[in-house]
């Protein structure tokens, strides 16, 4: 109870310390959120694109439709394959004339042959596996040609090991210039308070009881910078779509992650610095 | 049973040299003791050494039983709930009143809120400031501030107050009331030991005086009071004529 008391009569004794606590905490995890808002919209992007990765069986002409229906069946179970579609030569025309819009006069009906469409599932759509996949498909007497844009899927590969590794560096950066900020912010207001647990430890209190109050206060903090955090980058989000161009939000799983998060770094940060203080005395 | 042991004890400081060296003495229930020497003969050092701030080199140092050597820090704030401890420059809480300064020990000692209410109302009136519990410490004059502090160091009922250089920032008036309540501490039961440069006070009491210098207890007027008086002490044989 004391302990409370204490934790909160902080805010009050030094509001302009905990505000500048709550600040520091909230525009790190902010500057940490806004990088984490781009990372999960360039992987986003990255995951649309993969999601078009598709390989495309094209059947020989005069193929009875029985054969390659067969084939599905055969090509359905292999365990990368997510779905398969087939794709007659009217489909083909139609598709193209479609996509070609303006220049859709330059095939006749029938020119185009058909094919079986094959997505992938998530997980199975790097080069390797694509170019196997493809060669099994090859294997069938009826397919005529197997295509599934090597070079771009390569491409897009290269890219988000690169996204990978840049932003998982980024991140770590990112995280542990927070957490020297946020550090040195909470070192500041536990020595504020030098004194204070000074003469606690004169009275007799124990170190445990001296540290709940500034773990609590620390956590308490870590809370409200997280929240407040969560919400610019909420609105920037928000201010972003509206404006510029439609962004994805954390989910909300990773929105609890990062109030969580923030939380921690109060308290542990309180917790060493307290530890800290109570050494050096 | 003595409160304090000091046994052959020794301080050596990281950085600093030999503080105290083959030191021994005891202080026994009620007793009053001066202890005295020059600049960094060692006082502060055997006063944090009873309140086991720093832990002796070798020897060891008995609080109330409890070994400094071996005490766990669970232990050692056990021990500072049974001493009072005063400074020379006060150590208040500026931001809080007397009151608040005095419930703060018990507050961080887990007692409950009546209870802190009714005994720092004792102490209180006890130093003679009944009427400045609200007032904040840099609304109080020197020797107010100090007997809030050591209304403080009473709330908890110690059995030894330890005091290094209490009327060292006070002026001659301050102290001799400063002083005069330390008297009448001591008079109702409580140890005291007290650091002090000021021999005019020790020379006004038949009080102990142990006497320091480079590290070393020079004299203890509770030991075989040497032939030769020291210089700055009165034997305990002597009865003081006119105290105060
Ligand atoms: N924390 C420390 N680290 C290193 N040396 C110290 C430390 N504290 C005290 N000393 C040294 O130990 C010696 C005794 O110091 P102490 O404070 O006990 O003296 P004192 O008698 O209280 O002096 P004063 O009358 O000036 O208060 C001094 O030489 C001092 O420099
Ligand atoms: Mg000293």
């Amino acid at each position: 109870m004391m302990v409370i008391r204490e934790a909160f009569s902080a805010f009050r004794r030094a509001p302009l310390l905990s505000v500048l606590g709550v600040v520091t905490i909230a525009f790190s995890l902010f500057a940490f959120g806004l990088f984490g808002l781009v990372a999960v919209n360039i992987r986003d992007a990255l995951q649309t694109i993969e999601n078009r990765v598709e390989i495309r069986a094209f059947i020989a002409d005069g193929t009875p439709v029985e054969a390659s229906s067969a084939a599905m069946g055969d090509i359905h179970a292999f365990p990368e394959v997510l779905s398969v579609t087939y794709v007659s030569q009217d489909d083909a025309y139609a598709r193209a004339r479609k996509e070609l819009g303006e220049f859709s006069d330059v095939f006749e009906p029938g020119v185009l042959p058909a094919s079986l469409d094959i997505k992938l599932k998530p997980g199975y759509r790097d080069p390797t596996t694509v170019q196997a996949v493809a060669n099994r498909l090859k294997s069938y007497d009826f397919v005529d040609d197997v295509r599934y844009g090597e070079d771009w899927v390569a491409k897009l590969y290269r890219l988000r090991t690169i996204a990978t590794l840049v932003g998982t560096g980024l991140g770590v950066a990112f995280a542990a210039v927070a957490v020297i900020i946020i550090g040195a912010t909470i070192r500041i207001m536990v020595m504020a308070r030098a004194r204070e647990i000074e003469i606690m430890r004169l009275v007799g209190a124990t170190n445990g009881f001296i540290r709940m109050p500034f773990v609590l206060e620390g956590f308490i903090q870590g809370v409200m910078g997280g929240l407040l955090a969560l919400g610019l980058t909420w609105a920037t989000s928000t201010a972003i779509s509206h404006s510029f161009m439609r962004t994805e939000f954390f989910d909300p799983a990773l929105a609890t992650a990062g109030v969580i998060g923030g939380a921690v770094i109060g308290l542990l940060g309180s917790t060493f610095a307290v530890g800290r203080q109570l050494r050096r005395l | 049973m003595s409160l304090v042991r000091f046994l052959n004890v020794a301080k050596e400081y990281p950085r600093g040299g030999v503080a105290l060296s083959h030191a021994s003495f005891q202080l026994h229930k009620g007793e009053f003791a001066f202890l005295t020497g020059p600049s960094g003969s060692g006082k502060s050092t055997i006063l944090k050494l009873i309140y086991m701030e720093e832990r002796p080199t070798a020897g060891d140092v008995w609080v109330s039983g409890v070994s400094a050597r071996d005490a766990s820090r669970k232990e050692v704030s056990m021990v500072r709930r049974h001493l009072g401890i005063v400074f020379q420059d006060f150590r208040l809480l500026e931001d809080r009143s007397a009151e608040a300064n005095i419930a703060f020990a018990l507050e961080v000692t887990g007692t409950p809120a009546d209870m802190i209410r009714q005994r720092v109302g004792r102490v209180l009136t006890q130093v003679g400031l009944a009427s400045k519990g609200t007032a904040l410490p840099r609304e109080l004059s020197g020797g107010e501030q100090q007997r809030i502090a050591i209304a403080r160091a009473l709330v908890n009922d110690p059995f030894v107050l330890i005091a290094d250089e209490p009327t060292g920032n006070l002026d001659e008036r301050a102290t001799r009331g400063v002083f005069q309540l330390l008297r009448d501490i001591n008079t109702a039961g409580t140890a005291v030991i007290m650091a002090t440069h000021d021999l005019d006070l020790i020379r006004r009491t038949e009080y102990r005086t142990i006497e320091l210098n480079h590290g070393r207890l020079v004299y203890d007027s509770a030991e075989a009071p040497p032939v030769e008086k020291a210089p700055s002490a009165v034997s305990p044989s002597h009865h003081d004529e006119n105290p105060i």
